[in-house]
């Protein structure tokens, strides 16, 4: 059964300009143990589609008018804000994309470390202490006594997601979002984080919702993947067929506007135009203005799903690509 | 931040102050007129016999130097205008009489200032926010030569709960420091909520609402320090003047206090008197941003001091 499970999730921004329409009904599901990739590009509702239902976008100008997402068969939307907040930062834990700015510079990593210990499980100060210890002592950081009573600006970026990750599973969560975990940071520590989040996995089997724009990290990470596009999923399958036999035209161009290593290219493909005016999308495809299939019916109307082989599917009218 | 620090913050003050010191002396020497100068003319005799009493006839130089080797025993002269007395003794009795009602003042500004601002940063573009807010526009805008007698006609004539002067019981203790603090709450009001209105957008108040504290939990503990570092800042600046500009809420409600003194001493061109005072100002505002420096180490970790 799907630990995670989002069923037609609708997450509108009511401004000044306009409905900002950033995510508009999209459903996927996560198992225990699994790592779902969502990718997109900036925009496309990746993070947003996370962040609304947990309640950490400002509501107004956030409004949720639509969908459902069960956590173990409980409707987050639905629940009280207390209910939420027990399992927030609890069952589901969040990595953020910004390290250097999402620990708080007022107050040491140890007194930061220790709340969700303290609020959740209920522990007393001093074993919160030590299990802090331990969680910095598990994601690679040395001197963890020394470590618990410095600053965060004392920390480098990768030391300071260290952190991050330390601190989104002391309390050892069900579900792990990791919004962009590794953008911040340079390639080699980039590699070593992905190593970390793949090895706690292992030893604790929760599901982790790896939110990126780079397609290697969901190649190396992922076992099955979402393809979004300004608040829609186009595609949706497992990492293996969904890279090799993509059925959607957006993954398709996305996969060949990635530069790789193994081809001589002068020159890399660019996909034409750019992400719509998410005030102004209607009910047709957002990326018809884009689409070099495109017929007349896609303008209009966005299409249902369309199996292309039983646990990959496709959200485009046309068939053959 | 070490002892070396604050040694070195200490012994720069001194050429700033030689500095001050000079500057002031030399300036009111050469405003025109002289603490001697009245309507009524004064015999030659008696002029020049003033003049030997306080040093005034020997060449501004030596007379310079006089005040320096003077000042160096603390001691800031006789005063021009009050005969008699010297501004050392002025000065101690209308220092503290200032310092108290500077402080209570302020201790007003920063209950009143906090809580507005914080009640409106809580629930901004809603009633606890307009309200406090133009109340605060109200305070900054309003001289306190009307917010002094209208309180004075509120709560010492129509409802007769308070005094309306003098400087005896803690009754009187009331409505000047209110008045005073006024325009200082408004302002530490609008700093407040600015400063929490700023954290409450940063990426850390998001981690901590992402790992389950309640709002209360997010504000004393994740949003408090950084959300008040603007209102430290105001502090040691608004620390002096309120004690020593008090000049308007004292003479309303007769209050025998330094602020009086600030201003008689340069429009009398009483030499000591105004050097007196505005060396008082100086180490005042010295010594707040002084400790304004060292709150900040201890609010904030990032900030160091070699």
């Amino acid at each position: 059964m799907a630990i995670l499970e989002i069923k037609n999730l609708v997450a509108h921004f009511h401004t000044r300009k306009g409905i900002v329409k950033a995510v508009n009904g999209i459903s996927y599901s996560i198992e225990s143990g699994q790592t779902l990739g969502i990718v997109g590009e900036s925009g496309s509702g990746k993070s947003v589609s996370q962040l609304s239902y947990l309640r950490l976008l400002p509501s107004p100008p956030l409004r949720i008018p639509n969908g459902e997402v069960f956590f173990r068969g409980n409707n987050l939307l639905t629940m009280s804000e207390d209910q939420l907040r027990t399992i927030r930062g609890h069952k589901i834990s969040i990595i953020f994309q910004e390290p250097m700015t999402s620990l708080n510079p007022y107050l040491t990593i140890g007194s930061q470390l220790v709340e969700p210990l303290i609020i959740h499980l209920g522990l007393d100060k001093k074993t919160a202490w030590k299990e802090a210890c331990e969680a910095l002592d598990r994601v690679g950081i040395p001197e963890v006594e020394k470590a618990m009573k410095v600053y965060p600006h004392e920390f480098s970026g990768g030391m300071r997601q260290r952190v991050m990750i330390a601190m989104a599973l002391t309390t050892k969560p069900e579900v792990l979002i990791a919004d962009e975990p590794t953008t911040a940071l340079d390639v080699t520590v980039q590699a070593q984080i992905l190593e970390l989040l793949k090895k706690i996995q292992k030893e604790t089997g929760m599901a982790i919702l790896l939110i990126t724009h780079d397609l290697g990290v969901i190649a190396s990470m992922a076992d099955k993947v979402v393809v979004m596009y300004a608040g829609r999923v186009f595609e949706e399958g497992p990492v293996e067929t969904l890279f090799e036999r993509s059925a959607h035209p957006y993954t398709k161009a996305l996969l060949k506007s990635t530069p790789r290593l193994d081809l001589t290219q002068e020159k890399i493909p660019v996909i034409g135009g750019s992400i719509p005016d998410l005030t102004q999308i209607g009910e047709g495809c957002p990326f018809y203005d884009r689409c070099s299939y495109r017929k007349d019916i896609c303008k209009s109307t966005f299409p249902q799903n369309r199996n292309v082989t039983q646990s990959h599917q496709t959200f485009c009218h046309v068939e053959e690509l | 931040m070490g002892l070396s620090y604050i040694l070195r913050r200490l012994l720069v003050m001194i050429p700033v102050f030689f500095l001050v010191v000079t500057a002031v002396f030399f300036m009111i020497r050469f405003a025109p007129g002289g603490p001697f100068s009245s309507e009524k003319k004064v015999p030659p005799q008696v002029l020049k016999n003033l003049e030997a009493k306080y040093h005034m006839d020997e060449p501004l130089v030596q007379q310079y130097f006089r005040y320096l080797g003077d000042l160096s025993r603390f001691d800031l002269g006789p005063s021009f205008k009050h005969s008699n007395r010297t501004v050392n003794e002025i000065i101690a009795e209308a220092l503290p009489v200032s310092m108290e009602l500077g402080l209570i003042a302020l201790c007003w500004a920063l209950l009143i200032g906090i809580t507005a601002g914080g009640l409106a940063a809580l629930k901004p573009n809603t009633l606890y926010d307009y309200i406090p807010m133009s109340l605060s526009i109200m305070g900054i805008c309003l001289p306190t030569f009307v917010i002094g007698p209208l309180l004075v006609l509120v709560f010492g004539l129509w409802l007769g709960w308070l005094p309306v002067a003098g400087w005896n019981s803690w009754q009187d203790r009331l409505l000047p420091s209110l008045t005073l603090g006024f325009a200082y709450a408004a302002y530490i009001s609008r700093l407040t909520r600015g400063g929490f209105m700023e954290i409450r957008h940063q990426d850390f108040i998001r981690t901590a609402r992402a790992k389950g504290l309640t709002e209360t939990q997010i504000l004393t503990k994740h949003a408090l320090r950084g959300g008040i570092l603007p209102v430290v800042s105001y502090l040691g600046p608004a620390l002096a003047g309120i004690i020593t500009g008090a000049l308007v809420t004292e003479t309303i409600f007769n209050i025998p206090g330094l602020g009086r003194f600030f201003i008689e001493s340069a429009l009398n061109r009483d030499y000591t008197m105004v050097m007196g005072t505005s060396l008082l100002y100086f180490s005042l505002i010295f010594l707040c941003n002084f400790l304004v420096d060292i709150i900040y180490v201890v609010l904030d970790p990032r900030v160091r001091y070699e």
